[in-house]
């Protein structure tokens, strides 16, 4: 039988799926056989994330309890790591609430599209060499394409909940998403010019230096921009729970509440093993091959320790904060990188095109100080002044109006 | 300069980070409890009790209920009053431990446990057999001759009669029988080298 995978189908490269799909092709129709191997791919991928996004709730909690000089959870199994299970099951028993006056499809779907972009996310990230479920040759515009997606859940969640509060936090959370849309591009278009290509794997074979010593510009906006479009503190205020209850999931409850939770944890694993493998160089590492899953697991976690600790450390900005801090800081930092990056890969790529090791340790050497200048710089036009001086009462006099004066 | 302040911010919180935690693990271990706790579970002495029910009068919450009659048996071991009930409601009781100040034979001493979750309201009422059969670990609350023993009711064994007294038990049983009215007199000087 010819099931046998071609070359220029783009789920080649992935031995798994090859397998799987040669194996079946034995016996079965073509595309059945596909199909299966889709199926199979499917779940682990799906129970990876899943998986990953409980034993990240178990990190962030024991983690948080740590900085707080807690313990965290520690009572149900070894060091608590049986606590997601119990948060699983007291979610599901929970009654499922869809409240008076809501859009019940919207309602119901949100949970899904929600997870969905995560999981798509998900498909094109290199876990080891040649085993990305899918090796796009446009991974990165894929990324940001899908993950703007939960913008749309995240919106569908405050409008059909006929809730007020999810409708502020919708609204906010919008506001502060598509801001944060713009320099998160434009960090990722410095990766993109250096390596040459949009393949994450490409990306990841470029990095003889990993990126993060390259332009640490482009890292520090990403993450930034990534940890607001995760809707995480500092940047939370999408779901503010001392200002607006819960955001646009207070509505929800149970089963669907759980995974709403699930995707926003999954959304930290995801984006870590995404900031994993475009700065910090994925798989590659000093173990042989075949344990890149261990290097890029381990790179993984170290984003996400990083994405707590910075969650431990600073207090939720106001919105007019968030957005200073995007188009006044982010912005600009983000476009500086882009200009220096463009100039060095201009000037030090070779006739081919193709730069070295040699000039990408020159670039780091650039851009390091640059980025610690431009950040010092930029700083200061969102610090706030501080004025110091005696407060007036004030004087004008609306007329109608009792006014209450102030000694 | 702007972004040192957020840098000294993720130093300050990993230097909490590697902090050993304050909890204390509740069950598993306990911090050491003050010996003047007033806890449930009262100690109560019916060798000491005469049943006046001074206690029932102070208490400002009347939660205490004490029924008593004469005994056949009291006269052999004091002018005592048999107690048939004794019942303390703990539901509204606050711990302000006037009762035991007002005893003045040391016989009701505040406890020391903290641990009495009950889930009817029913059981929140301790009756005399309770009271009787309890471990008693008093407090040292408005008690100093526990206090100056060094007693600690949290880690300390359990207390008898005889040692909880403000004076020695021999005192306070020969004060008792001076007070007895239907014993020859004779007994009163059986023991006068232990005067106090």
């Amino acid at each position: 039988m010819s099931c046998q995978l071609t070359p220029d189908n783009i789920l080649y490269d992935n031995g798994l799926f090859r397998v799987v799909n040669d194996l079946a092709g034995m016996v079965l129709p073509c595309w059945l056989s596909y199909v299966i191997a889709g199926l199979v791919i499917m779940l682990i991928l799906v129970n990876g994330v899943l998986l990953g996004a409980a034993a990240v709730t178990w990190m962030e909690r024991r983690l948080l309890g740590r900085f707080q000089n807690r313990v965290g959870p520690n009572r149900w199994g070894p060091f608590g790591l049986l606590q997601p299970l119990a948060d699983l099951a007291k979610l599901i028993t929970k009654e499922d609430l869809i409240p008076d006056g809501a859009d019940r499809i919207a309602f119901t779907l949100v949970p899904i599209a929600m997870m969905l972009p995560l999981l798509l996310m998900t498909a094109v990230i290199p876990f080891a060499r040649n085993t990305a479920l899918a090796n796009l040759n446009v991974g990165v515009l894929f990324l940001l394409a899908v993950s703007s997606v939960s913008t749309l859940a995240i919106f569908m969640a405050g409008w059909s909940s006929n809730n007020r509060y999810a409708m502020f936090g919708a609204a906010r959370a919008v506001a502060v998403l598509i801001s944060y849309e713009v320099p998160v591009v434009l960090s990722l278009l410095g990766v993109v010019m250096v390596a040459g290509t949009m393949s994450l794997m490409g990306i990841v074979e470029a990095q003889s230096v990993i990126f993060l010593l390259v332009q640490p510009l482009a890292m520090f906006v990403f993450m930034a921009g990534m940890s607001a479009e995760l809707n995480r503190t500092p940047f939370d205020l999408a779901e503010a729970e001392s200002e607006i209850i819960a955001g646009y999931h207070t509505e929800y409850s149970g089963a669907k509440f759980a995974l709403i939770q699930a995707a926003e944890f999954g959304g930290v694993l995801v984006v870590s093993g995404i900031i994993a493998t475009l700065f910090l160089g994925g798989w590659a590492g000093p173990l042989p091959d075949y344990l890149g899953w261990l290097w890029f697991l381990l790179k993984t976690m170290v984003v996400v320790f990083l994405f707590i600790w910075i969650r431990a450390t600073y207090p939720r900005l106001r919105i007019d904060q968030i957005m200073a801090f995007s188009w006044k800081f982010l912005l600009p930092l983000s476009l500086v990188n882009l200009l220096a990056v463009s100039l060095e890969v201009f000037f030090l790529r070779s006739e081919e095109g193709v730069l070295s090791t040699g000039d990408l340790w020159i670039m780091a050497a650039i851009n390091i100080p640059v980025g610690l200048a431009c950040i010092a710089l930029f700083g200061n036009s969102i610090r706030q002044k501080v004025v110091v001086g005696v407060a007036q009462p004030a004087t004008r006099v609306v007329p109608g109006v009792p006014t209450i004066e102030v000694r | 300069m702007y972004g040192l302040e957020m840098a000294k911010g993720l130093l300050v919180t990993l230097k909490n980070f590697t902090k050993k935690p304050f909890t204390v693990q509740y069950p598993e271990q306990r911090v050491r409890q003050h010996p003047r706790f007033r806890g449930e579970e009262f100690s109560w002495y019916e060798e000491r009790c005469t049943g006046c029910a001074s206690c029932a009068k102070y208490c400002p919450l009347g939660i205490i209920k004490i029924v008593t009659s004469p005994s056949e048996t009291a006269p052999q071991q004091g002018d005592k009053y048999r107690l048939e009930v004794f019942d303390i409601e703990l539901q509204r009781c606050m711990f302000c431990g006037l009762c035991v100040e007002a005893c003045p034979y040391d016989a009701l001493f505040m406890g020391s446990g903290f641990e009495q979750g009950k889930y009817s309201r029913k059981d929140m009422v301790i009756h005399i057999d309770q009271l009787r059969e309890a471990e008693k670990r008093p407090s040292t609350w408005f008690r100093p001759q526990l206090e100056s023993a060094n007693y600690e009711p949290g880690r300390g064994r359990p207390l008898g009669w005889q040692e909880v007294g403000r004076e020695s038990w021999r005192w306070h049983q020969r004060e008792k029988a001076g007070l007895r009215l239907t014993e020859p007199p004779d007994n009163r000087a059986a023991s006068p080298e232990e005067a106090p």
